[in-house]
């Protein structure tokens, strides 16, 4: 091991501070014990999302993570999907633009399972032909399943135009051309190129001993070739000139919108105060997108709510502003109220924005929205699976310490600090603003 | 060597003056609680012609109550990060939330002040009926939820309570007035229909100390529930209801099944889990996702209610593989009627059902949820002990038998909702 954090953490405040050490082949391993339920969840993070695929490879790494349930050379096929089931377990992984992830959390018996899984998974995944065959169609049917959603068709298309440079403009599950036409050599050379213990985090959480816990990942991962660093790409958005407008006409029943600021990312000084921001307008999500779909933010008092459910225009408004590795979007969208023209939720929801950007928001709304944003720091960490995704979620895309330094960041933003940003990210010139119009 | 039991969730129950029923679970890992309300007023309560009613209440409920304005309540949630999750099912409005430990008194209040007096202003109504109105032509336009309101219709019939659509339709939604509101929370909406479940970091004698404090004054006498007709006699239907512009067909198929006071309750929670969640969606993910590639999604679910709840088998495909992978579920579910689970798929089953208790009640919302269900249904305040050995103890021919009962694909309702059009 090269090295091992030297105590036992020391916790300050609601985050975890978890043992963090670096295996000889470079796999970083963070172990967090809690001891609340009979549980451990295993994470394992990859620092390979949609925005490391070239042009033609778009949705590689989402396929990839489809493939990684496919079998490999310890573990066959048939028997991959049910091995935690039999601990009882949970079981998933997702891929988005800076990340791709596996969970498992299971009766704490299944420790040394899950870490062989993962392990298998990291170095001996099959890529057989025929099952990439197959789950090229289970891919399309997911995509057109999201096609079916007016919401998610907007989304893909207002990113794709926000951004017309960084690999952040294509969507995380491809374009159907590149699904059709990807081969599995294309595949299988994204799993290797990407999958090396140096790319990895390992997160451990939940009833054990951090030592053994330690000596059992050492153990199951420690004889995996250390592998080179993955190209990246180094193209950067460069900064946008002009207000970029989009409209989808289809068949529908209701009209959706979507504004989207090019924003800063996780480690960015801007980052805290566009969290406030985002919260004093849209009500605060907290920072865990595992957690954040189980329910609607706190909103009722936030500035956008009010102007457009309350003022009649929107049956629903929410905002998006999540950590990513390189700055990403604040997303807000809307819901237009049955019987109400997208044109007017539009001017409404623009006249709003400007507002906030000219004169900045109240002190008490500053104030509500860094309470709300303490709150949801506590409830969103409730389980062992969610606290695992944070560890890996900030390590992975931001670096370490940088989700325990949050609290002391989100405190310290002032009202002028919020103002500052809505000044420098809430202009006209900086905003992608599409509408799906129903036909 | 001795062993000391698992003492289990032993959570306190206590029933107030007023018929308030309340559950504590205290734990200390968050400094957090969650606030779980069920108030026996769902759906089934609508009054025919007025579809919708509880659904457009529950939205109605944390708009001003009590003495406060809609903006006092936004006030002090939204202050506190607490964002209550209401919903309506067909026999329940179920308010959620979680706060902090620190706020929880003035939440509880908030709450039960919600539940007791909603104020249902005229302004507020007619901005909660837009959103609900939405909500419906949403629907209209998503597949899944066509398919599933469709394929209930067909179990139950269009006229029966759980046939009927649970939000309602825009002519009914548009015709609910202010006076029809307040009926049903005054018919439905008493202390003794409603069940208050607190789990968190909080002592039981103050819980139990607030609860009677905010709620012990409340006085009225709710309207029994009214008794459902058990579903109709089943016959193999199909229908199909043409999306053109959608990319991708759901098929939802179904058959009604048990009580959830049958004694066979176990065995179907078995059999659902082989057919059609064991793994990625079990007999069915398998056969329809992982060999034939055909669906992103593919399994089945299992509700057993106060009356005979279904059982539903569903998956979203590219509408030239729908055909397929109907086929696909006839053999699926006729295989298990025919030659019912295998040992290991039995062993394996009850493996996963057993050992998922404890990550299901390893948070507070999670407790609250589950002890919501062992009270709604009369299951004991040991039921999470009892519950290992009740799943340990179904034999394979208990299964069979209950797939014999159920999955019998002469009696089964298929919807398809997408592109796709009967040849």
């Amino acid at each position: 091991m090269r090295a091992v954090s030297s105590e036992a953490p020391t916790r300050d405040g609601a985050l975890p501070v978890p043992r963090s050490a670096v295996l000889d082949n470079g796999l970083k391993v963070l172990i967090e014990e809690a001891h609340t339920a009979p549980l451990v969840s295993v994470w394992c993070w990859y620092r390979v999302g949609s925005k490391d695929e070239s042009p033609g490879l778009t949705g590689a790494s989402h396929w990839v993570e489809h493939m990684n349930f496919k079998g490999t050379a310890g573990i066959p096929a048939e028997e991959f999907k049910e091995l935690i089931d039999r601990f009882g377990g949970f079981w998933n992984g997702y891929t988005w633009i800076d990340q791709t992830t596996y969970v498992e959390t299971a009766t704490k018996d299944a420790l040394d399972q899950m870490l062989f899984m993962e392990a298998e998974r990291m170095d001996r995944c099959l890529y057989d032909a025929e099952a990439c065959e197959s789950e090229r169609t289970v891919i399309i049917s997911e995509l057109q399943g999201g096609e079916n959603d007016p919401d998610q068709l907007l989304d893909i298309e207002v990113t794709a135009t926000a951004f017309k440079a960084h690999a952040y403009r294509h969507p995380t599950i491809g374009w159907i051309g590149d699904l059709r036409a990807m081969s599995r050599d294309e595949l299988y050379g994204h799993y290797r190129r990407h999958y090396t213990p140096a790319n990895a985090t390992l997160v451990i959480v939940g009833d054990v001993d951090a030592d053994d816990a330690l000596r059992q990942a050492e153990r199951r991962f420690g004889a995996i070739a250390a592998g080179t660093e993955p190209p990246r790409g180094r193209t950067s958005e460069p900064e946008q000139t002009g207000e970029r407008r989009l409209e989808i006409v289809r068949a529908g029943t209701t009209g959706y919108l979507k504004v989207a600021y090019h924003a800063p990312a996780a480690t960015d000084p801007d980052f805290a105060p566009m969290l406030v921001l985002d919260a004093a307008l849209t009500g605060a999500k907290g920072l865990n997108l595992w957690a954040s779909f189980r329910g609607p933010a706190p909103q009722r008092r936030a500035r956008l709510y009010r102007a457009l459910v309350d003022g009649g225009h929107a049956a629903a408004v929410s905002g998006a502003f999540v950590a990513t590795t390189h700055p990403f979007l604040f997303m807000v969208s809307a819901t237009a109220r049955d019987g109400t023209p997208l044109d007017v939720l539009r001017d409404a929801t623009l006249t709003e924005l400007d507002d906030v950007r000219a004169n900045s928001l109240r002190d008490t709304e500053v104030e509500r929205a860094k309470r709300q944003l303490r709150a949801r720091l506590v409830l969103e960490n409730d389980s062992i699976t969610n606290i695992g995704h944070q560890i890996g979620f900030f390590e992975t895309v931001a670096g370490a310490g940088v989700l325990q330094a949050l609290p002391g960041r989100i405190a310290a933003v002032g009202p002028d600090d919020v103002a500052r940003v809505a000044a420098r990210y809430l202009r006209a010139s900086n905003r992608t603003a599409g509408w799906f119009q129903p036909a | 060597m001795t062993t000391t039991p698992a003492p289990g969730l032993a959570p306190v129950r206590e029933r107030l003056a007023n018929g308030v029923t309340l559950l504590v679970k205290e734990t200390r890992a968050q400094p957090a609680v969650t606030i779980s309300a069920t108030m026996s007023a769902g759906s089934v309560c609508d009054p025919p012609g007025a579809e919708g009613l509880a659904h457009l209440l529950s939205r109605l409920l944390d708009r001003g109550a009590g003495t406060r304005t809609a903006e006092e309540v936004a006030d002090i949630l939204d202050l506190r990060g607490v964002s209550p999750l209401i919903s309506v099912t067909r026999h329940a409005t179920i308010v959620t939330c979680d706060c902090l430990a620190e706020d929880v008194e003035t939440v509880l209040e908030t709450v039960c002040d919600m539940l007791r007096a909603p104020r249902c202003s005229e302004q507020e109504i007619d901005t909660r009926r837009g959103q609900l109105l939405t909500q419906l032509r949403q629907d209209e336009d998503t597949p899944s939820t066509r398919a599933l309101e469709a394929v209930m219709m067909l179990l139950y019939g269009e006229d029966h309570p759980y046939g009927r659509r649970p939000k309602g339709s825009a002519a009914t939604v548009e015709g609910i007035d202010r006076r029809q509101l307040l009926d049903f929370h005054a018919a439905w909406f008493a202390p003794d229909r409603l069940t208050l479940v607190l789990v968190g970091d909080i002592g039981v004698s103050v819980a139990v100390a607030a609860v009677t404090r905010v709620c012990g004054e409340w006085a009225s006498l709710g309207t029994p529930t009214p008794a459902l007709p058990p579903p109709p006699a089943q016959t193999r239907r199909r229908l199909v209801i043409p999306m053109p512009a959608k990319a991708q067909a759901d098929i939802v198929y179904g058959f009604t099944t048990i009580l959830r006071s049958d004694p066979a309750f176990h065995a179907y929670w078995i059999m659902n889990n082989v057919l059609g969640q064991y793994g990625i969606g079990g007999r069915v993910g398998r056969s329809i996702r992982e060999r034939q590639g055909m669906a992103y999604y593919a399994g089945s679910m299992f509700e057993a209610g106060h009356i005979a709840g279904p059982l539903l088998v569903r998956a979203g495909v590219n509408a030239d593989n729908v055909d397929r992978a109907i086929a696909a579920i006839d053999t699926e579910v006729a295989g298990m009627a025919r030659d019912g689970v295998t040992d290991e798929e039995l062993t394996s089953a009850k493996q996963y059902l057993v050992g998922s208790i404890p990550r299901s009640l390893e948070t507070n919302e999670g407790i609250a949820r589950f002890l919501q269900t062992t009270e709604q249904f009369d299951l004991g305040l040991d039921y999470d002990r009892r519950l290992p050995g009740l799943v340990q103890s179904v034999t394979a021919d208990a299964v069979t038998e209950a797939a014999r009962r159920t999955l019998v694909t002469e009696h089964a309702a298929i919807v398809i909702a997408g592109p796709y059009e009967e040849s």
